[in-house]
């Protein structure tokens, strides 16, 4: 058992902790406790009628189709924007390590992509993407593939998933090299000498080493998909065409403010706030799990 | 196995030449000891023959082959590096086995080669552990693990000691020793430690800026060091070093005495005497004026002063000593156990 050390007490700790807690308490607890209680009302499109029904709301999301379609869209952008911008970083990790010559220019023109606001990121897509003036679908063309992100659901859904990793690659980028720098040289070069190439170094001893980092990215990233990617479907497809690129996050937002189903939409917000709960005590619980040099 | 030949061997890091015209004949099986103080270039020069660093000019034979472009794996060499650089992710047992895994070889020879090196190093029971259970000693013991399965023509170690308590680095010091002549395996080993390069070497090449000061026996080193920079550096406690003029086999030393020494040679020149090698003698030409004594138990060390003069000085008697600081005691030394060196060059002067 360990000795505690006692200090006198005194008001100034709690002075100095007040601000972090006064914050917590107005951003996030008290919008988070009215979308609970949200959740748990019935209110009529022009708010002149309320009615308290406890679970009906998300008894309602249960068996609603749309919901689940919804729900099963999410987990493949998810899936496909964490794999996607993961491996791209890795990939690019990998590489910068090895650059010898401009690394800094290098590295510091990979990580700008980070300070682009999603919905900036969004409208850049959507230009490069425009189907009659954007870039790529005139040499698509030359492919044969007509692109219309407009009309075609799955690519718009295309879309949604290269805009949405293309933002996230600069963060994990920036894990990923930190990751790999944490490795001893003398490890990477015992590893030479027992005539492990390139390719093979990387896989028998990088990447499991650096598998922490890609455990945390991976949560952060679905996060990431789950909520942050507003922005670029609202400036890409607005959810659009018809429902196909819908996420949970992008319905909570459009049943709620466009559909004014107050009560649905409080109810799928808390249904994302538990599973962002679920996601983060996974982390908390495997990530502390570090590898020792 | 097999020999190694370093020619006019050159490195440059841009502009800044760090090793210059490095030339050696290491014979197969001989264990070889590359010693200096930091930034003397001694990794430097072991990581080419790894083939960690490029070389910049000359070259480099193993087996009378030239490995200058040869990846460091196809070098057919083993290194210990002084962080053991093991595998975190891996057991032991994947640690030694690694190397063997990536040469294909079949999965019993692994094995035998494996356990053979486990009785051998006695880590036998360590081996389904992390390297992270394990003590800095067996660590060490798995690091030498893997560079002996793999049977390699040579045998590369850079520091493997230095992050060891001073009894273990005793310990494993015999045991590598041992092992090297039991595997009769060419090595190379570098060490800023002069005690442990004395006891391990067959031969000691001594690097000092980039520069070979000498290369040969331990012996050699102590009794003939070609240099002031390796007369102080081999040999514990070091030399002493007086400025002196020479004339008909006198030394005039800075406090006026005359000590006889073996040297055609006349004018002024640097003296080197070894603590160990000066006898208390009543009427010896060196009055030391004690400053400090050091109590070793087998012996003692006497630190003062030249007497009249600033020139510090150590001597190394046998036996206990007690008391006797600020008092004046004498020595002398044989003519054959004294050193002479040229004041500019710091060469050794020819008898």
């Amino acid at each position: 058992m360990l000795k505690r050390v006692h200090f006198p007490t005194s008001a100034l700790p709690y002075l100095l902790v007040a601000p972090q807690i006064l914050i917590t308490l107005v951003f996030f607890i008290w919008p988070a406790s009215q979308a609970m209680y949200q959740s748990f009302l019935i209110e009529d499109a022009f708010g002149l009628g309320t009615e308290f029904v406890w679970f009906e709301n998300f008894q309602i999301l249960a068996t609603d189709h749309h919901y689940l379609a919804s729900f099963q869209r999410t987990a493949v952008f998810s899936v496909l924007v964490a794999a996607l911008s993961m491996g791209f970083a890795l990939i690019l990790a990998g590489f910068a390590q090895r650059v010898v010559r401009g690394a800094m220019f290098y590295r510091t023109m990979l990580i700008w992509p980070y300070a682009v606001a999603p919905v900036l990121a969004g409208a850049l897509w959507v230009f490069m993407f425009n189907p009659t003036l954007g870039i790529f679908p005139y040499f698509l063309e030359f492919a044969g593939i007509t692109w219309n992100h407009y009309l075609n659901g799955t690519q718009a859904m295309a879309l949604v998933i290269l805009a949405a990793a293309w933002k996230q690659v600069a963060y994990n980028f920036l894990f990923y090299l930190a990751a790999m720098q944490s490795i001893p040289n003398s490890v990477i070069e015992a590893a030479a000498i027992d005539g492990a190439g390139p390719a093979r170094r990387f896989w028998t001893i990088i990447f499991p080493l650096i598998s922490p980092t890609t455990f945390f990215l991976l949560v952060i990233n679905m996060v990431y998909a789950f909520f942050e990617t507003f922005g670029i479907i609202h400036a890409v497809t607005q959810g659009g065409p018809g429902t196909s690129t819908t996420i949970l996050v992008y319905k909570v937002f459009n049943d709620g403010f466009v559909g004014l189903d107050l009560g649905g939409s409080a109810a799928q917000s808390v249904v994302l706030m538990v599973l962002v709960i679920a996601m983060t005590v996974v982390q908390f619980r495997f990530v502390e799990r570090k590898v020792a040099y | 196995m097999a020999d190694i030949q370093l020619k006019d061997l050159v490195k440059s890091y841009g502009p800044t030449e760090v090793l210059h015209h490095i030339e050696g004949d290491i014979k197969d099986g001989e264990f070889i000891v590359i010693v200096g103080p930091s930034g003397c270039g001694k990794s430097t020069l072991l990581r080419m023959v790894a083939g960690l660093e490029s070389v910049t000019s000359g070259e480099i034979a193993i087996g009378g082959r030239r490995v200058n472009e040869l990846e460091p794996s196809a070098r057919d060499i083993a290194m210990v590096f002084q962080n053991y650089a093991l595998y975190p992710h891996m057991s032991v047992r994947q640690n030694m086995a690694y190397g063997l895994k990536i040469r294909k070889l079949p999965k019993d020879e692994i094995n035998r080669r494996v356990e053979e090196a486990a009785e051998i190093l006695e880590i036998k029971q360590y081996l389904d552990r992390k390297p992270r259970q394990l003590s800095g000693g067996q660590r060490q013991r798995v690091a030498m693990g893997r560079a002996i399965v793999r049977d390699p023509q040579v045998f590369l170690f850079d520091e493997p000691l230095s992050n060891l308590d001073a009894k273990l680095r005793v310990q494993m010091r015999l045991e590598i020793r041992k092992l090297q002549q039991r595997l009769g395996v060419t090595s190379i080993y570098v060490t800023h430690d002069q005690v442990e390069a004395m006891t391990l070497g067959d031969r000691l090449m001594v690097l000092n800026g980039g520069y070979v000061e000498q290369f040969g026996t331990p012996i050699e080193l102590y009794d003939r060091p070609a240099s002031v920079f390796v007369a102080g550096f081999i040999g514990s406690p070091s030399m002493n070093f007086l400025p002196v003029e020479i004339s008909t086999g006198h030394a005039t030393l800075p406090g006026g005495g005359l000590l006889p020494v073996a040297a055609a040679h006349s004018g002024a020149a640097t003296l080197g005497l070894r603590p160990e090698h000066l006898k208390e003698d009543e009427n010896g030409p060196l009055a030391i004026e004690v400053d400090m004594l050091e109590q070793l138990g087998a012996s003692t060390l006497i630190h003062g002063r030249l007497h009249g003069t600033g020139h510090s000085i150590t001597a190394s008697v046998p036996g206990h000593a007690h008391d006797g600081i600020g008092s004046i005691r004498r020595f002398s030394a044989a003519p054959e156990l004294t050193h002479l060196f040229d004041t500019v060059s710091g060469k050794r002067l020819a008898v």
